[in-house]
């Protein structure tokens, strides 16, 4: 059995009698229990996935009504909460909490019954580009397991890529889907700001983060978008998107569609040289596929990603500032504490990101330092948008490499924050506007996968999936070496 | 110079801020009253409660506030055990007015109390401690409180002296309670702290105010500490203090919170809401009508006296009771019978929540003056019989033999009897006219006020000669 089909081809399975969900996830668990002492992609397993499966193939058989998702694997980023399981966003904080209800997202998973196979690793609270934050240890790159898998949603991508899962859940606020899908090779979609309900997803910066669908296959993303986006009464910022499908009609190609290639994100120092050069390729394909090509300067990306550190550290000393060691993580003894020592271990369960994060986030907002930081950084978001909505003007597309840099080797870059922090400066810009962006492996050059960042205006991500889809027809990728 | 900030929850609200879980927290056992969302748990979002805007709205209307076009949340962040989320959504003018009301005004005996602001926040849970706070070896959290709905309300330091402040907590209190949003005399559904200040010094504000007579004394308390160290050549600084509600005097508080910065930030997860002329108009449409208008109409439409008017007016319980019971004929009649002989027996809260007098009762018991069958002083036996048991007018009349006593053949034989036990009185009232008086109450008094006063008069003078 190939665990490596897409979920198009699973569904096809399933249909014509040739797998059984039982069967493709015992195979599926299986190879986890294998390659998981090298991948680390997962920090729980379902233990009644098994169970799970051979319940929709009794419903399958019994000519129930089946959902979208026929049983196949899917797995969740741990910051995305199940009721009665661990949710510990890699955090020490969080390692023995469990949720006391089920996010928006996997119960409509589970409506369209997909198997949850388990809950992916990723950097604690969903802050770095590496997972080399996780309190419970990095993941590996399947590619290559001395190189990082991307950040954070890195358990996610190496779940997908290393076949321990067709679909996954991650979750993205300044790239965390479409970066680990660039490093991984898979693809990684960061939809519009408030199509997918956030409910259930453990916040870090609220006002820009969304939950994004990862797949092999542009395909396979569109499919799980549509079991995903919609409105949510629990999530008052979530958009109507009148049941839109975004699989129908996702091979319509490009022909004649205006696609600007954007200036700060394409070329310039900080850019790889073998990245560049893939995207050179890439730019090639696109006007193979019948699309016109120019270039866009938006001047303003080069302050995206000072102001996205600024904002995402103000909310998320906000939203983080409810883990105290208290309610949360308590590891005192039964006699308590006194105030004052409290004080100083408050947060001592904390890693060293998310301590560096939370400290910037106590500054920045502060009484004096707001005007300087905080208020400055809403401008250029502001003015960032307006950017953005002139380039729509002209553009159908504006496209750029996911990641300026390859993926990099563990321990290269964790000690230099700055170093880290400019990996997302092509990533940052879609969710600081709230507009859908997605990652598609285009070329895997020495080893190492590199992929092609294509963003669409708000909503679009119907046309921004055929884009995704046309682009993918033109590249021949080789099977990832487990 | 003294200005107030005044919390008041939503109670007339049926669900929390955020939640479905009860607005009315005080029935609850214990942290039963709570949900994934009110608790703060990791992952949960709030709704905002769209009747907390429409009530909150209607707060900032009544006291002539101008309305923002978008209305905001922030997050006000700080740590204290009783805050789930370690931080509280409220409302700020940062940006611009985005909070439900600003610049508003409230006449208080002829004075114009500016109103700064009004807006909506949560309120948090609860700590109880054993004994004292200082004092407490154990101090436990219960959060059947935390988000529960609340409008905060600013004013500017316009008040003169502490009498006025209580003037104008009673006319707030009056006008929420009027506008059916909060009822004032829940334990802590009204709570309030004041800034003092006097010439030359700074602004101190005084906390952890029980009661509105208490607050009165506590402004006192601090004008006069305030005199006396200006007197004294002394600077008074700005700080914060605590009522000390046993030793009635104001304490400096340890803590600075004064200095405390709250990093507020915009609240991303509510979106703005719009506040668009329809729904303005329909909620201004909805809007109960007010106190000053209701008296004015009594005054004028019924010709109740202006003392009367203005205690039915005031009092929900009274007008509504008025409202529902009165019509052209009996208004009154119906008012009178409120002001005069109800409203002794139902004047704490526990006292209405047990009765069971319905406006009907009122309009029953008035045609029964109306058409003789009662007298005044039976009508208020009755409604004490009402109260209680709820039964009709008719059966209680019937039933306890309220009926007035009319017949002059019983009232003859009563009449009798007193003539004989009042010799005294009898031999005096043939001398002085005024005397019959004395007599005639002691036939009331027998028949527990049940004899027609009139008939009685005139068959008493008629049976001494008089």
């Amino acid at each position: 059995m190939n665990l490596g089909i897409s979920a198009i081809e699973y569904i096809h399975g399933i249909k014509n009698g040739t797998i059984t969900a039982e069967e493709f996830v015992a195979k599926t668990i299986e190879h986890i229990k294998k390659v998981e002492p090298k991948l680390h992609a997962f920090l729980s397993l379902n233990d009644n996935a098994i169970q799970d499966a051979r319940n929709i193939d009794k419903k399958i058989k019994s000519g129930q009504k089946i959902g979208a998702l026929y049983g196949m694997p899917v797995s969740i980023k741990d910051n995305i909460c199940i009721k009665g399981g661990k949710t510990t966003c890699a955090s020490k904080m969080l390692e023995n909490y469990t949720a006391p209800y089920t996010a928006t997202v996997v119960s409509k998973l589970q409506e369209q019954d997909a198997t949850i196979i388990g809950k992916t690793n990723l950097d604690e609270f969903a802050m770095g580009v590496a997972t080399e934050f996780s309190a419970f240890g990095p993941s590996k790159n399947p590619w290559n397991t001395d190189y990082v898998p991307g950040g954070s949603s890195g358990g996610s991508a190496v779940s997908v890529a290393g076949l321990e899962s067709i679909l996954s859940l991650g979750s993205d606020t300044g790239g965390s889907v479409r970066n680990p899908a660039s490093f991984c090779s898979i693809v990684g979609l960061k939809p519009t700001y408030g199509l997918v309900s956030r409910y259930g997803l453990v916040s870090y910066a609220n006002s820009i983060e969304q939950i994004g669908p990862m797949g092999r296959r542009v395909e396979d993303v569109a499919l799980l978008l549509n079991c995903i986006a919609g409105k949510d009464i629990h999530d008052p910022t979530t958009i109507d998107n009148k049941s839109q499908d975004y699989l129908s009609g996702i091979d319509a190609g490009i022909s004649g569609k205006k696609i600007g290639i954007i200036k700060e994100m394409s070329s310039g120092a900080g850019l790889d040289k073998t990245v560049e050069s893939v995207f050179r390729n890439s730019v090639s394909s696109f006007e193979k596929l019948g699309a016109k090509i120019d270039e866009v300067s938006l001047d303003m990306v080069e302050y995206t990603v000072a102001t996205y550190y600024v904002l995402t550290t103000a909310e998320a000393g906000s939203n983080l500032s409810r883990y105290d060691n208290l309610r949360y993580g308590y590891d005192l003894d039964a006699e308590g504490y006194e105030y004052k020592s409290y004080i100083s271990k408050a947060r001592r369960n904390f890693g060293p990101e998310v301590t560096r994060r939370m400290i910037l986030g106590g500054f920045v907002p502060s009484a004096g330092f707001a005007g300087r930081y905080l208020l400055k950084a809403l401008k250029v978001k502001s003015k960032l948008k307006k950017q953005i909505q002139e380039a729509f003007s002209k553009f159908d597309y504006i496209i750029s490499p996911t990641v300026p840099v390859l993926p990099f080797k563990f321990g290269e870059k964790i000690d230099d924050p700055l170093a880290m922090y400019l990996a997302d400066i092509n990533t940052v810009t879609a969710n600081l506007t709230g507009i859908p962006a997605i990652s598609i492996p285009y070329e895997i050059r020495n080893g190492l996968p590199v992929g092609i960042q294509i963003h669409a205006n708000s909503l679009q991500e119907k046309s921004l999936l055929q884009a995704a889809y046309a682009l993918q027809s033109t590249t021949k990728l080789p099977e990832v070496p487990l | 110079m003294i200005g107030l900030e005044i919390h008041c929850q939503l109670t007339k609200l049926e669900s929390k801020l955020f939640c479905t879980c009860k607005a009315n927290y005080r029935e609850f056992e214990p942290n039963t009253n709570i949900c994934p969302v009110c608790m703060g748990m990791p992952g949960t979002l709030p709704r905002l409660n769209k009747k907390a805007v429409e009530k909150a709205t209607m707060i900032a209307m009544a006291l002539n506030c101008k309305t923002p076009h978008n209305l905001g949340f922030f997050r006000k962040n700080y740590f204290y055990p009783d805050l789930p989320k370690s931080f509280q959504i409220t409302q700020l003018n940062l940006y611009g007015p985005t909070s439900i009301g600003e610049q508003g005004k409230v006449s208080v005996e002829g004075k114009d109390i500016r109103i700064r602001r009004i807006q909506i926040e949560e309120d948090p849970g609860r700590l109880i401690y054993e004994g004292s706070s200082e004092k407490t070896a154990i101090t436990l959290v219960d959060y059947n409180r935390a988000g529960t709905p609340l409008v905060e309300i600013v004013t500017e330091p316009d008040f003169d002296n502490p009498r006025q402040v209580r003037i104008f907590l009673n006319v707030l209190s009056d006008l929420l309670e009027n506008l059916g949003v909060s009822d004032p005399t829940l334990e802590g559904a009204m709570r309030a702290d004041a800034n003092v200040s006097i010439e030359g010094g700074n602004r101190v504000e005084v906390k952890n105010i029980g009661s509105f007579h208490d607050l009165e004394k506590a402004i006192h308390f601090e004008l006069t500490r305030q005199t006396s160290l200006k007197e004294r050549g002394i600077e008074i600084s700005q700080e914060t203090r605590h009522w000390d509600d046993k030793r009635k005097i104001t304490i400096s508080s340890r803590s600075k919170e004064e200095d405390q910065d709250y990093r507020y930030i915009l609240e991303g997860d509510i979106p703005w809401v719009i506040m668009d002329e329809k729904s303005l108009n329909a909620w201004k449409k909805n809007m109960p009508e007010s106190i000053s208008s209701k008296k004015e109409r009594y005054v004028a439409k019924y010709g109740i006296p202006g003392q009367v008017a203005d205690v039915l007016s005031t009092d929900k319980y009274y007008s509504d009771l008025f409202e529902q019971a009165h019509d052209d004929s009996n208004a009154k009649e119906i008012a009178n019978i409120i002001t005069t002989d109800l409203m002794g027996l139902v004047d704490t809260r526990e006292k209405r929540e047990q009765s069971k007098l319905l406006p009907k009762h009122l309009s029953d018991l008035v045609s029964m003056i109306n058409t003789g069958k009662i007298t005044k002083s039976s009508a208020k036996s009755a409604l004490q019989e009402i109260i209680k048991t709820g039964k009709s007018v008719s059966d209680i009349v019937s039933s306890t033999g309220l009926s007035k006593i009319s017949d002059e053949g019983d009232l003859g034989k009563i009449i009798d009897e007193i003539i004989l036990q009042e010799s005294t009185a009898v031999e005096q009232a043939k001398q002085n006219s005024q005397t019959i008086n004395y007599l005639v109450g002691k036939v009331m008094q027998k028949t527990k006020g049940k004899a027609d006063p009139s008939i009685t008069l005139n068959l008493f003078k008629k049976k001494i000669g008089i």
